[in-house]
Formats: structure tokens, C-alpha cells, sequence
């Protein structure tokens, strides 16, 4: 990829994506991960311990309201993003997910509405065999109070190249 | 509910008490369906195979999930996950089903985790810590470190 799309694409962002905080999402991710803790599941328990309802588990923030037109995640990326990527040879089909970092400000709960606003950033290509960069994902609540941050690392490969296709 | 740890009780080098977790083909369509991410990397053998990944492979969310359930169950119910982050170093391959609800048997991976650090900032009593995922082969596949607010008595 060239130096300047690589700098013309970080910064871009999705826009304002909404997402909520449902009752049965929360027990469903909680129940996917084998996580049987009642704070996601039982109001009372839940008030007993200070919260105003079920909390969801670190690392679940609802569902965007309006869907990422039939894509296979549920992460959304700025179009322009995903186009430049495929065009130098590198589709979504190759991603891997490298990691995560979260920081948060207060625990999410059901009934929330976020406002998440994702932020391409440090796009970098390694040898023309491999993208790496990562989107800032910003989550803030009904009142604009910040709920967390997380910057989500993403590994792209040339599948095209003999070397990374049996990477 | 998990019981309450408070600040005061924790020593630096302290051991996060550990969590055993299984992956099943099952489990892995679970998670597609529960967090949204329907990457056929995780479901389809000709798809993963096809993008070099051999065989389908556990998410890389689910993993995460699993170490942020070590810390939560840990600190109990008043705890806050403050800071999270972690790295996947390897890919790591669910079981198959034998019936419709056991698997054959297979891998069972280690979530351990470490206090590094025990400090005070302002009002908050805070541990900086250390988790890994171990699979069956005793290698790390997924390394972190986390930061967390306990309660003081």
C-alpha cells in the first residue's frame, strides 16, 4: 500500500454506530462464555451489590440497533477502510484478531444505549504479506459519559503470497 | 455469586485463583450466535483451511472472555475490571461433539493469572495483575495483564 492512503485512512471512523444493552444478549453472551456469574442474570443479587440492575461482562457492549449490512462481524469498519484493504490485496477473510486493550469507566447494564465511534489507527503494511492496524473503539452512554475505551488489533495477510497463505 | 475479595487480603505475587474452561465445536457456534462475530474461520474446515488456518479455531474474543471471567470471579461482586488487554499468540482448536451435547474428550486449557502490583491512587485500591491461557500442550496461547479496583475494608 502506499504511504499516503495509509496515512489518508487512519483517522477515518464509522460515524456515531448505536448499539443496545438487552436483557437476554447480556445472559446469551454470558452463557456462550460459560461465565455462570449472577451479576449478568439476577437483578436482586445484582442490586445487593450496589448495581441499579444486571450488569453485562467486561467485554460486551449490546448490539448496534441497525445492522452492519449483513456482515459476518459485528465490529463495523469505515467502508473506505475495507475497500482500500481488498483492493491491495487484502480481504476481511483474511483477518485475524490480534488482541485487545480496554479501559473502563464504569460498568455497562442493561438498559444502556452507547454510542460507539470506531477510529482507524497505526496502519502499517509489513513486506507486502501482512497489514496490521488497529481501530479505536470509543463507548459513551445517553448522558455523553464515557463507559470505556478499547483499541482492537487486527492482522491482515496476502493470501495471494505462498509464504502467509500457510501462515 | 462469587465471594467479595477485598485490597487488603491481596499480597504482591498472589496467585489468581485458576479457571478451567473447555471449547467445543458447539461452544464456538454458541459464541458466533452470542457475540456477533459469524467468521465461517470458526465453523467451516474448507473456509479455515482455504485462509490457512488448518482447521476452524477458537475465537480469539472467547479466550478473552474466558481470562476477563478469571479476574471478575476473583474479585467478586463489588470488584471493577479497570484495564484489560491481551494478546493472541496461538491458535488454539476447540473439541468435536460426540452427541448432541458431550464432546469426545480433548484439551482442557488453564486461565492463571499473578498480582504484580498493589497500590493506591487517590480513593481507589488498586492491583495491577497478569494472566495467561495455557492450552493442553502447556504452551501460552493468549497473554495479558489486567487492572482492577477492589473494595478496602
Amino acid at each position: 500500500m502506499q504511504a499516503e492512503e495509509i496515512s489518508r485512512l487512519i483517522g477515518k471512523n464509522t460515524g456515531v454506530v448505536v448499539y443496545e444493552v438487552e436483557r437476554g444478549a447480556i445472559r446469551r453472551f454470558a452463557d456462550a462464555a460459560g461465565d455462570m456469574n449472577p451479576l449478568y442474570r439476577d437483578d436482586e443479587l445484582a442490586r445487593e451489590s450496589g448495581y441499579e440492575t444486571i450488569i453485562t461482562p467486561p467485554g460486551f457492549f449490546g448490539w448496534p440497533v441497525k445492522t452492519n449490512n449483513g456482515s459476518a462481524l459485528l465490529v463495523a469498519f469505515p467502508p473506505e477502510l475495507v475497500q482500500a484493504l481488498e483492493n491491495a490485496g487484502y480481504p476481511l477473510s483474511s483477518a485475524l484478531d490480534a488482541g485487545i486493550e480496554y479501559e473502563y469507566f464504569m460498568p455497562v447494564k442493561a438498559g444502556d444505549r452507547l454510542s460507539v465511534v470506531s477510529t482507524v489507527k497505526n496502519l502499517r503494511e509489513r513486506g507486502g504479506k501482512m497489514v496490521f492496524f488497529t481501530m479505536e473503539n470509543v463507548y459513551t452512554n445517553e448522558t455523553g459519559a464515557r463507559v470505556a475505551t478499547s483499541q482492537a488489533q487486527y492482522v491482515l495477510r496476502n493470501l495471494a503470497s505462498p509464504e502467509t497463505a500457510n501462515a | 455469586m462469587p465471594d467479595q475479595l477485598h485490597w487488603d487480603d491481596v499480597q504482591e505475587g498472589m496467585e489468581i485463583t485458576p479457571l478451567e474452561k473447555i471449547a467445543t465445536t458447539q461452544m464456538l457456534v454458541k459464541w458466533a450466535g452470542a457475540s456477533g462475530d459469524f467468521n465461517p474461520l470458526h465453523y467451516d474446515a474448507g473456509f479455515a483451511a482455504s485462509v490457512g488456518a488448518g482447521k476452524p479455531i477458537v475465537h480469539g474474543a472467547l479466550k478473552r472472555q474466558w481470562l476477563i471471567q478469571l479476574l471478575t470471579d476473583w474479585m467478586g461482586p463489588s470488584g471493577f475490571l479497570k484495564k484489560f488487554a491481551c494478546q493472541y499468540k496461538a491458535m488454539d482448536y476447540p473439541r468435536q461433539m460426540k452427541t448432541m451435547t458431550v464432546p469426545y474428550d480433548g484439551e482442557t486449557w488453564q486461565c492463571k493469572g499473578k498480582v504484580l502490583k498493589k497500590y493506591v491512587e487517590g480513593t481507589n485500591h488498586l492491583l495491577d495483575c497478569d494472566v495467561k491461557l495455557i492450552n493442553g500442550r502447556g504452551e501460552v496461547t493468549v497473554s495479558g495483564k489486567a487492572t482492577v479496583i477492589l473494595p478496602a475494608r
